[in-house]
């Protein structure tokens, strides 16, 4: 089959992009579209043409490092997968796929259809994980977790930080990555002690990136590869109230002996 | 103190000071419309309703506070969300397809401010009376009738009110997600009961204007 | 030369207690003095990283990707093996141990096996106090389940996102770090050499992969922890970005290379579709427990479909010749045995290149609703990637190159020849001999990184004074001179062929002749034909665009020029390997049933090479490996 492109082309972040219309032919449906694009790469390497820069490694869905934009929806139509995991077969033949990179102001272009994503890392070095010095942890059994919170925190954690959540919102929201953390770690019981510590800190560092704030359109949730689920935002929100309401930053005492 | 305001300044804050202002805005607007739709019962029981509320000052202005501060809050605090959310994406998509959002929640910065000029609108009509001098303070139910005898300002209404539908639509689901009160179990019954709600808030303040036009007041 | 492995000696299970007591310790005052580069953030890496950041160092950790999180640990799937004995069925450290040396063919040292059966037992408790929500029975405790055809459940798992699960706590703690300003992260940036002063490793150069600038970092050691070496392959389950790159500069600059030619191919992945097709998909292992393997006893039935093959047409083949592991035998037996099927024209799908891996009995016996339970995701993703539905029709699968067990040469410490150079996890070859069980590499990463490169980086770095090369030193420009140099070479060939297309042909070339079965004209022929393409490369290549960008072309470029002297490595190490072991099958050595024959006599040794200079043959060293509680025997599975 043969399908025509659309293509944002940047040469860098400062540089203004645009879009370019290539022509696929001979693409098999059962590429996957970013082999497609592998292909359309050779081809303006033969041409002596930069090829088209995308962000990728793992190509079966679970790095998170691909995101395009495709036809308007962040990781394309699929549903529960990322854009490594849409094949061809989905499209028609002759059909004009439009091709843009995630877009927010916390996600600048790098070239072409890569973004720099480092705020999502920024959000968690800000409190999404739990302090446990390495080598000091009592044996794993004796921390008893009821299974369905088990299951529940895994649900959150299964978030790969693609930020294709941020990509579909029409504020640019981080929340459902933001929740997806605050949740894994708030509903075990080895996160509690810093339970609201970390919901304050964090939501604080997600509005310090200038992610948009949530105002409850769903296509975040719409579009995650890992299905999570936006109940974790309302957590999240209820946390932070929680948290916002009542925490105390302990204070410093040093001394000691 | 510092924490109310950190709070407030958070973009979670903020979606809790749209919700909690928006049920008290929502609050008031059920118990008006309650008020309103007396208008059937005849002239006495409407005028002796708007003569009641007006025999209590005090309640009245505490009660006025409360919306002023409400509309305050909830005005302010969606701007300043708007222009968060606006900022967050200064490059828009060529083509955009949406998946799950609806018409009501896309509409919001829409629906709210119409609902505002409507609301100003609607204070200067029947509350000051500043646009139609000649109306009788004490015969509310006259001056009702009287306006909504005319179809622009019917029809007016009746968008305004669907507008606010639209706007209570959204509202009512969308506050037991940020208030976080709300849980998988119940979500669809809440969308469910957020439609069921704003179907009756609509039809019931459409009701007086088109009750008028029908000819069901005197 | 013969190589130290510097183990402590004395009864097995005392040698590592042992060993951290003679360490030398660095005075807590003292440890932000010293600086570490981690290079690779992987399991080994971050794990490494961040412990060695919170002990008080100043650590720099690099990765390729745009993120930490994102190295390809993220996508094991099975679980990570621990000898907890949670499930009362007869597992310890010792049968771990044992399996794992085993298990590994008698090819790995066996005092390293102990040690990492020892610590399984604390990544469990650390990973599980992190937040990893490993899967958990109802009263709360940890779950566990049996795998790659272990005899006891000790394998621990988080749904079908173990690798990613355990990265992310990894990355976590990495994350905590980088907040404490002890480990100072760099992303998108890729190492292209090591600085190596007065033969101590003392930096690295790296690119940043946005910018294109090239940068050099001094160090007091380097630990490299870049992961698996597949991609010489070009198609493998490893990512995209997976490269030798690393490891090839360290050996370059005088780390030996180990048993190079210890290849893992996985029996269970998803055939190759089409000759665009940029990656191969695993599917877990743990398919096969309740999967069934098999093909036409017929080769003419192939082409058939499966509802037209009866089931006395059908050859359960490892059933048939495994009667005691039937489908669970480890994985190299199970490739290899779908490789002789394929190879007899009975294999299934396009180019006969499958097997089916049938569910319709399980699904007959346990209901659809079970098998949904415990595969539900794994059955999704065939789906996704075949449009076929494996509940109504058999999988197809075929083996795939999966993991290296080959790596620089480590001692007990895990220092490589390079005295100050430390390799962790995939990138070294220390624990899993000729073949590694499943989910033991999880286990492996993240002991190097957790429990073992915090203890003996410290009695290295105990025993020198802090700092001492600065960016200014002579070494230290020369290395990033030939760095710049040796872009700009690859920048201005401007010949016609892509990266990408040496790659694919580099990698058909080793599959072909280095792959399941090896044999001498065979890889004699690939030893002529890899430095002839190497040789193309050098001419005919072609790089668009600049160095001073990101430019994705360079990154593979460089990759795939080390890969092409990797690969001629890994080859001679195989030519020069007359038996089977393991995932190493000399089709020369081989029993008269056609099983893997080891020759103890002459090759119980790991071979670590040595780097004489490109086009020049590498020396060989032997580590003479010698088996003091596990027992050498041919390995059976009948
Ligand atoms: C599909 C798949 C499934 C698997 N399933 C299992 C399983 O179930 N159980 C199990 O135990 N094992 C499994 N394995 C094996 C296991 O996942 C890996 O062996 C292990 O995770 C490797 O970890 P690592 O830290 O050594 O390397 P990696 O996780 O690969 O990390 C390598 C790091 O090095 C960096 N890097 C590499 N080169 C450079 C460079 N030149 N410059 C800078 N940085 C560089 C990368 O950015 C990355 O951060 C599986 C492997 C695969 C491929
Ligand atoms: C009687 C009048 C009103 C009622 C009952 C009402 C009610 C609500 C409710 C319940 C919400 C949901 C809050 C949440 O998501 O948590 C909401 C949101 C919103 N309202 Fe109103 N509102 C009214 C008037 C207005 C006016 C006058 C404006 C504008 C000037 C406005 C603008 C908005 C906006 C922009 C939102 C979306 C904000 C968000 O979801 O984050 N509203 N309103
Ligand atoms: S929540 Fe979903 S869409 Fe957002 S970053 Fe995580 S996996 Fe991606
Ligand atoms: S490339 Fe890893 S998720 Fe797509």
């Amino acid at each position: 089959m043969r399908v025509f492109l659309q293509v944002w082309r940047q040469k860098n972040g400062q540089s203004k992009g645009r879009f370019e219309r290539y022509e696929a032919s001979e693409v098999s449906p059962d590429m996957s579209l970013l082999e497609m694009l592998d292909v359309v790469n050779e081809g303006l390497v033969q041409k002596n043409e930069a090829p088209i820069a995308f962000d990728h490694d793992c190509r079966e869905g679970i790095c998170g490092m691909c995101g395009l934009v495709i036809n308007g929806v962040p990781h394309g139509s699929e549903g529960g997968a990322t854009t490594c995991q849409l094949h061809m077969r989905k499209f028609q033949d002759g059909d004009e796929i439009w091709i843009e990179p995630f877009r927010a102001k916390a996600f600048p272009v790098l070239r072409d259809c890569v973004v720099d994503r480092t705020a999502l890392d920024r959000i968690i070095q800000a409190g999404g994980f739990i302090s446990v010095r390495t080598g000091s942890a009592p044996d794993a059994n004796q921390i008893l977790v009821p299974k369905e919170n088990a299951d529940l925190a895994m649900d959150a954690a299964a978030c790969i930080g693609c930020g294709a959540c941020v990509a579909a919102c029409p504020n640019a929201s981080a929340m459902l990555f933001t929740a997806a953390k605050i949740s894994h770690l708030g509903l075990l019981p080895q996160g509690q002690p810093e339970r609201h510590s970390r919901a304050l800190a964090m939501v604080k560092q997600m509005d310090a990136e200038g992610f948009g704030a949530c105002t409850n359109h769903e296509e975040c949730e719409a579009v995650c590869p890992k299905e999570v689920s936006i109940d974790f935002i309302a957590r999240m929100n209820r946390d932070f109230a929680k948290a916002a309401a009542t925490f105390r930053p302990p204070k410093a005492r040093g001394g000691g002996d | 103190m510092a924490t109310a305001v950190s709070f407030t300044a958070s973009s979670i804050g903020k979606k809790y000071v749209m919700a909690v202002s928006g049920i008290a805005l929502f609050g008031f607007t059920m118990a008006h419309m309650a008020g309103n739709l007396q208008v059937f019962l005849g002239r006495e029981r409407f005028n002796g309703y708007a003569a009641t509320l007006h025999a209590m000052p005090a309640v009245l202005w505490v009660f006025r506070g409360v919306m002023i501060l409400a509309v305050v809050a909830h005005i302010v605090t969606s701007v300043q969300l708007a222009l968060r959310n606006r900022a967050a994406r200064p490059q828009g998509y060529a083509k955009k397809q949406s998946l799950a959002t609806t018409y009501a929640a896309r509409t919001m910065v829409v629906s709210g401010p119409i609902l505002f000029f409507y609301i100003v609108y609607h204070l200067l009509h029947f509350t000051f009376n500043t646009l139609h001098p000649n109306y009788e303070v004490t015969d509310l139910y006259s001056n009702v009738v009287a306006s909504f005898r005319q179809v622009p300002i019917s029809v007016s209404y009746i968008i305004a009110n669907a507008c606010f539908g639209f706007h209570v639509f959204h509202g009512a689901y969308s506050l037991f997600q940020s208030l976080g009160v709300n849980h998988p179990r119940y979500n669809g019954a809440l969308r469910s009961l957020a439609m069921a709600i704003a179907v009756l808030v609509t039809t019931g303040f459409i009701a007086v204007p088109v009750g008028v036009l029908a000819g069901l007041t005197k | 030369m013969t190589l130290n492995s510097n183990c402590p000696t004395g009864p097995i299970e005392k040698r590592w207690e042992k060993r951290r007591f003679e360490m030398k310790l660095v005075n807590p005052a003292n440890k932000r003095k010293y600086n570490v580069i981690v290079v690779g953030s992987g399991l080994a890496g971050a794990s490494a990283a961040a412990s060695l950041g919170e002990l008080g160092y100043n650590v720099q950790c690099f990765c390729y990707q745009d993120s930490p999180r994102r190295a390809h640990s993220i996508a094991a799937q099975g679980g990570i093996n621990a000898a907890k004995n949670y499930t009362n069925d007869g597992d310890s450290i010792f049968r771990l141990f044992y399996d794992t040396v085993k298990g590994g063919d008698f090819r790995a040292r066996e005092s390293n096996v102990y040690r990492l059966a020892e610590v399984s037992v604390d990544i469990i408790d650390q990973c599980a106090a992190q937040g990893v929500p490993f899967a958990r029975e109802y009263g709360g405790l940890l779950a566990n389940r049996s795998f790659g055809g272990a005899q006891v459940s000790r394998t621990f798992y988080a749904r079908g996102q173990t690798g990613q699960q355990l990265l992310i706590g990894a990355y976590q703690a990495l994350a905590r770090q980088i907040a404490a300003g002890t480990v100072k992260m760099s992303c998108r940036s890729e190492m292209l050499e090591l600085i190596v002063v007065d033969g101590v490793a003392r930096g690295i150069v790296t690119r940043d992969m946005v910018t294109g600038k090239i940068e050099a970092h001094v160090a007091d050691a380097v630990a490299l922890c870049t992961g698996g070496y597949g991609n010489v392959f070009y198609l493998s389950t490893n990512a995209k970005g997976c490269n030798a790159m690393a490891l090839w500069r360290a050996h370059k600059k005088g780390a030996y290379l180990a048993n190079p030619c210890f290849t893992q191919i996985h029996p269970t992945c998803i055939p190759v579709k089409g000759e665009y097709q940029s990656k191969l998909t695993l599917m877990s292992e743990s398919l096969r427990n309740d999967g069934r393997v098999w093909v036409p006893k017929d080769g003419k039935d192939s082409g058939k479909r499966v509802s037209d093959i009866p089931e006395e047409a059908r050859d359960y083949y490892l059933e048939r010749r495994y009667p005691a592991f039937g489908n669970l035998v480890p994985r190299d037996i199970a490739s290899r045995a779908a490789k002789q099927v394929c190879d007899d024209g009975r294999g299934v799908g396009p180019g006969g290149l499958g097997v089916y891996l049938d569910f319709a009995d399980s699904i007959q016996r346990l209901g659809k609703k079970m098998i949904e339970e415990r595969y539900g995701n794994l059955f999704d993703m065939y789906h996704h990637i075949t449009d076929e539905n494996p509940y109504e029709v058999p999988m197809r699968i075929y083996p795939a190159v999966h993991y290296t067990m080959g790596g620089l040469w480590v001692d007990y410490d895990l220092m490589s020849t390079v005295p100050g150079l430390f390799v962790g996890g995939e990138a070294n070859f220390s624990d899993h001999g000729a073949n590694r069980l499943g989910a033991s590499a999880l286990m492996q990463g993240l002991a190097d990184g957790y429990f073992v490169l915090p203890y003996t980086i410290g009695h290295y770095l105990g025993q020198r004074a802090a700092g001492g090369v600065k960016l200014d030193h002579p070494e230290v420009k020369a290395a990033k001179k030939s760095v710049e140099e040796r872009v700009r070479k690859l920048l201005d060939i401007g010949g016609s062929r892509s990266p990408d297309s040496f790659h694919r042909e580099l990698g058909l070339l080793c599959w072909e002749h280095c792959g399941m079965a090896r044999k001498k004209d065979g890889l004699e022929i690939a030893l002529q034909r890899i430095p002839e393409l190497r040789e193309e490369f050098w001419k005919d290549l072609r790089v668009v665009g600049s160095g001073e960008e990101l430019n994705q072309e360079l990154e593979r470029a460089g990759r795939v020029a080390d890969a092409l002297e990797f690969a001629e490595l890994m080859v001679r190490d195989a030519l020069h390997r007359e038996e089977s072991c393991g995932g190493h099958f000399r089709e020369e050595s081989q029993t008269p049933e056609g099983e893997a024959m080891r020759d103890d006599e002459r090759f119980c040794y790991v071979a670590a090479w040595a780097h004489q200079g490109v086009d020049k043959e590498p020396v060989l060293h032997k580590e003479p490996l010698s088996f003091e509680y596990v027992k050498l025997t041919q390995r059976s599975y009948k």
